[in-house]
């Protein structure tokens, strides 16, 4: 089983990625430069968090341009899990492999804090070894973090059980005044329609240990890396 | 090539320098120099680079101690922290442009303190700030702080640094003068430290980074003249930041300097090429001899006088080892930065340009540098006025009516009150090192390597040194310590910023003298050398200056990261005690100008031997597993600190307090005893939380240093009540002042027009 | 040759920041404005050796696919002649 975490100039949260995988949930992984061209020997890729080229167009809008963006749709439509974090889930978004875009937030600020969010959905590799409903804290750190797309898409989204966390209140409460960016039906995060590729916002690799303030977002690696470990004795 | 102008008495001063110095240069030199080398000479004898007014007097500081790796005159002060591992760190002022210009001002300095931190083989794991604006109840002082939050958060954010912390305090004086102090602190494994040094004859010097154009020309200059109505035409001296090519240059130095290769690196900040340059020479007693021909401009047909001295950012200066520069080339390509060879060692000891195939500037470099004027400016002590006991409240001992009513208005103060609205927009939690949140008496980050972790902390009380400079300085140092020891770490070093007006005049200098004594009594007591740090002067428009401001960036270590203590009360029925004793210290205080508007002394008395035994007591405390919290006590005084205790956190609930104490302060008035005991703000105090089985242990403890230690009471409930002498003084939901304390800022910056 | 592109969101996404500076512009008193949408502006050097034909295809492409995204946003490119 093989990580790769990718780098794009201005990537910032590829050391944390990498420092989950290989000293939190211990499983072997690589830093894997932009510039590659193939993703032959991994089982699963993580898109980091960041500001890939200064986010100056658009978040994510350059980054999907990167040779490695052509392997990545490749690998993701041969099954590989392919893991968005923040301006991860930018890049899937702008690449085409998520449907929808992510707008500046409502309030037209950055917004970094702990947030709660609602497990919706566990039919998944990511999210399996959590309960749905389960509420989880999880940090943000984002200024374009307000997800949006057409009726019909959210339609489709929501009739595929696609969203698989949304952003709620302390008891689970899907509500606006827990809406931390304005996000079309506090979606925090989706999968495609093999729901082998997954985009959030909020950072799990942040909140992955006690000493951090919380360890809900470990479940979310080790649900992926028990997903691979099934699939290679299958 | 320029032509030679006539030198002038104006074009003299255009450069900032005076009739006198002008003499000097001639002397020196053996002839007039041309308008390049005026230029050169002008920015760096100006006060920023130069340091010519303070350094008499900065002479006076510690800068040694056991932990010590580099002390000052390097790009940052280098602190060995254990287990092979240096703490690489400093503090900066980017007080003039971010008035200028505050989301740049503001943008420009973190990214400026990032270069200081990464050009010496560091990686910046941790950014704070410390900021003074005008009152908010002006629209102008709301739209630069909102400028200048948003300045320093988009730059740390994308750059990927965590800004852990800081502190934000409003007065009148700095209004049109703000201050934007910016932090940095980076890791570097031991031995593996780099200098910014130009070392070897024939080496090959590299520019690397953003290429160069007319901005921030004389920034450096301008940082050292007041303020008038024209300053606003200044704007084009203002440089843009780029967080993402700094970003690019970080990872590029880095990967470069493992290859050693690299024999000396700085950063072009302040007056960019022509500081990095004669600087680097100085430093290794070489000289450089560079082709201006061969620097990347952005812009077309700069003279040599805008290419040497352009304050474009993002630029770095590197000296690598003869026949490896393609190798160091070959790194900065891969990440997409320009990186040229302009220019070679020499063993001349003279900085020498060339453009256009002539030699433009031929300098001695310590006429640059060592031999830039020292002046031993005029001073005259201004103690001002007053006396707090002499005010109408204390003579005629009227007390208040209402304390709730008293303690919500200072917790709604924007000096006291919750700063969540600035850091929520800073990502302070990148890098997954942070143990602490934003909010705590100093942050902490985690070695990762390692078991150990890093405090640091921001603190300055302009009030307190406007009083009384000396005391003041003290009384900031000391509780920088006691911030450190509050999360359970023990004081290292400090860098210091130290913000003055006009050195020009002698009230200002004396003050700046007398921060310098109390600051080196009070680092001599706690064993905290200073490793480095910056001067400002000059911060007055239209002739008012700011209170002196010295800002103290302190850090600390702590072994075992498990020993991390937080400020909150964590469980009900804990006993709350005070370490430390609280008198009758209200001068200067926040309750003073809140409640009375009076800036007045004595400022609170400060016994260092008494605080370093309370600080010692807390931290043995700690490591012992003997509490559950330990809060500062400071700003506001003893009931501001409580509340902050009280209030809910992340995964920590809402507490109340029950307070039962007995107090009579000798020589205060019995009706103003509430006062004292709520708002009072000595010194030397922590309040601490503990299981009551544990107390016996702890009060030992106090007694074996000579420490009083009092029971004020208990957590417990949803109120926050206080019986003084067993007569309830106040008693009101907990909930109700949360709510008061959080708002205040969201409340302010919501009514900005626009905002940036 | 020069050429512009203008890139704004479409109708029916909200716009917080064209709806910031309206309600801005409206407090300091400016009267009459019903509505600001805030969009990007590009301009666009190009080299000679290009036709107008190309040019106007590349440039309709470099909109499409980089410069918007389809999702949020509409894009508008103008080509001028310099002579």
């Amino acid at each position: 089983m093989k990580f790769g975490v990718v780098v794009f100039p201005g990537s910032n949260c590829d050391h944390d990625a990498y420092h989950v995988i290989s000293k939190v949930i211990g499983q072997p992984v690589d830093f894997i430069w932009h510039q590659a061209t193939s993703l032959e020997g991994y089982d699963a890729v993580i898109l980091p968090g960041g500001f890939s080229y200064g986010d100056y167009l658009r978040a994510g809008a350059i980054a999907r341009f990167s040779p490695i963006m052509r392997a990545v749709t490749s690998f993701a439509a041969t099954g590989g899990l392919v893991l968005g974090i923040c301006n991860g889930f930018q890049i899937l978004c702008e690449s085409g492999l998520l449907p929808g875009a992510l707008l500046p937030n409502r309030t037209m600020k950055f917004v970094c804090q702990f947030v709660h969010v609602r497990v919706e959905a566990t039919d998944t590799p990511f999210t399996h070894l959590y309960e749905r409903g389960q509420i989880l804290s999880l940090p943000i750190a984002h200024g374009e973090g307000n997800y949006y797309c057409d009726a019909e898409t959210l339609e489709r989204l929501r009739r595929e059980n696609r969203i698989l966390l949304r952003y709620c209140d302390e008891q689970g409460r899907v509500t606006e005044e827990a809406n931390p960016n304005g996000s079309l039906d506090n979606i925090a995060g989706i999968c495609n329609r093999q729901r082998n590729v997954f985009g959030l916002m909020p950072h799990p690799e942040r909140a992955a240990e006690e000493a951090l303030g919380g360890a809900d977002g470990r479940i979310l690696f080790h649900s992926m890396a028990m997903a691979l470990a099934e699939l290679a004795q299958d | 090539m320029l032509e030679q102008p006539v030198i002038t008495p104006q074009l003299i001063e255009a450069q900032g320098l005076t009739e006198d110095e002008y003499r000097r240069i001639v002397e020196r030199l053996g002839r007039e120099p041309n308008l390049v080398e005026l230029g050169i000479i002008g920015v760096m004898w100006s006060e920023h680079c130069s340091y010519k007014s303070s350094k008499v007097h900065l002479r006076r500081l510690p800068t040694e101690g056991e932990c010590v790796v580099q002390g000052p005159g390097e790009n940052a002060g280098v602190v060995d922290i254990g287990d092979g591992w240096y703490v690489v760190f400093k503090i900066e002022s980017h007080n003039h442009p971010s008035f200028i210009e505050p989301y740049q001002g503001a943008a420009t300095g973190v990214g400026g303190i990032l270069r200081d931190v990464f050009t010496m083989g560091a990686r910046p794991v941790a950014a704070m700030n410390s900021l003074r604006f005008g009152p908010l109840t002006e629209p102008v002082n709301r739209a630069i702080m909102a400028g200048v939050v948003k300045g320093i958060g988009d730059y740390g954010n994308s750059f990927g640094v965590p800004t852990v912390g800081g502190e934000i305090m409003f007065g009148e004086c700095y209004a049109r003068n703000p201050l934007v102090n910016a932090f940095a602190l980076g890791l570097v494994r031991e031995g593996r430290v780099f200098y910014a040094q130009a070392g070897g004859v024939g080496n090959p010097v590299l520019y690397v980074g953003a290429k160069t154009g007319r901005d921030g020309i004389h920034g450096a200059t301008m940082a050292s003249a007041e303020f008038d109505e024209q300053a606003m035409e200044k704007r084009p001296q203002v440089q843009v930041g780029d967080p993402f090519m700094e970003k690019l240059l970080l990872e590029a130095c880095l990967e470069a300097l493992r290859t050693g290769a690299v024999v000396g690196m700085q950063d072009m900040g302040a007056a960019g090429l022509t500081c990095s340059t004669c600087e680097m020479g100085a430093r290794a007693g070489t000289g450089i001899e560079i082709d201006l021909d061969r620097v990347p401009q952005r812009e077309q047909g700069m003279n040599a006088y805008e290419i040497m001295l352009s304050e474009s950012q993002e630029r770095m200066l590197l000296v690598v080892k003869r026949g490896r520069e393609r190798e160091i080339i070959k790194i900065f390509e891969k990440w997409g930065l320009d990186a040229v060879v302009i220019g070679r060692v020499t063993e001349t000891n003279r900085l020498v340009v060339r453009h256009g195939g002539k030699v433009v500037v031929d300098l001695p470099n310590r006429l640059l540098t060592e031999d830039a004027p020292i002046y031993h400016r005029p001073m005259t002590p201004a103690l001002p006025e007053g006396d707090y006991h002499r005010l109408p409240f204390w003579r005629e001992a009227s007390g208040h009516e209402d304390y709730g009513e008293v303690l919500r208005r200072m917790l709604a103060s924007p000096n006291l009150c919750s700063r969540e609205w600035v850091y929520r927009q800073y990502d302070h939690m990148v890098r997954t090192n942070s143990l602490t949140l934003p909010g705590e008496d100093a942050a902490v980050i985690r070695v990762k390597e390692t078991r150990r972790a890093v405090a640091m902390t921001l603190d300055g009380n302009g009030r307190y040194c406007h009083l009384d400079p000396r005391a003041g300085a003290r009384l900031a140092v000391a509780e920088a310590a006691r911030n450190v020891v509050c999360v359970g770490a023990r004081p290292l070093a400090i860098t210091n910023c130290l913000n003055f007006a006009s050195p020009e005049r002698p009230d200002v200098m004396w003050s700046f003298s007398e921060v310098i004594d109390g600051m080196a009594e009070a680092c001599r007591a706690f064993g905290t050398p200073v490793t480095g740090g910056n001067v400002s002067f000059y911060n007055e428009t239209e002739g008012r200056g700011v209170y002196p401001t010295p800002v103290i960036g302190m850090i600390g270590v702590i072994e075992e990261s498990r020993h991390l203590m937080t400020h909150r009360f964590k469980d009900e029925g804990d006993l709350i005690l005070l370490l430390g004793e609280t008198s009758d210290d209200l001068g200067g205080s926040e309750y003073l100008e809140r409640m009375h508007r009076a800036v007045v002394g004595p400022v609170p008395r400060l016994d260092l031997a008494r605080e370093r035994a309370v600080q010692e007591v807390c931290l043995t405390a700690i490591r012992e597993g003997l509490i559950k919290s330990a809060h500062d006590c400071s700003d506001g005084g003893l009931a501001i600190a409580l509340a902050e205790c009280c209030f809910s956190g992340h995964r920590n609930r809402r507490h109340g307090v029950e307070i039962d104490v007995e107090f009579a302060p000798p020589e205060v008035p019995e009706a103003l005893w509430p006062v004292i005991f709520l708002f009072s703000e000595s010194p030397s105090r922590i309040i601490v939380s503990l299981e009551p089985v544990k107390a016996d242990r702890l009060r030992e403890l106090a007694r074996a240093h000579g420490v009083p230690i009092t029971e004020l009471g208990r957590v417990g409930g949803e109120r926050y009540r206080v019986n003084l002498n067993r007569q309830t003084i106040i008693d009101e939901p907990v909930t109700e002042l949360e709510m008061i304390w959080r708002r205040p800022l969201d409340e302010w910056l919501s009514l900005n027009v626009i905002a940036e | 040759m020069r050429a512009k592109i203008f890139v704004k969101l479409k109708a029916s996404v909200l716009d917080p920041q064209g709806k910031t500076i309206h309600q801005a512009v409206q407090t300091l008193g400016y009267r009459g404005i019903e509505d600001i949408r805030q969009g990007k502006y590009f301009e666009i050097a190009l080299s000679d050796s290009l036709t107008r034909d190309e040019a106007w295809a590349m440039l309709d492409r470099l909109a499409r696919e980089v410069l918007s995204n389809p999702v949020i946003e509409e894009y508008r490119v103008e080509l001028e002649e310099t002579s």
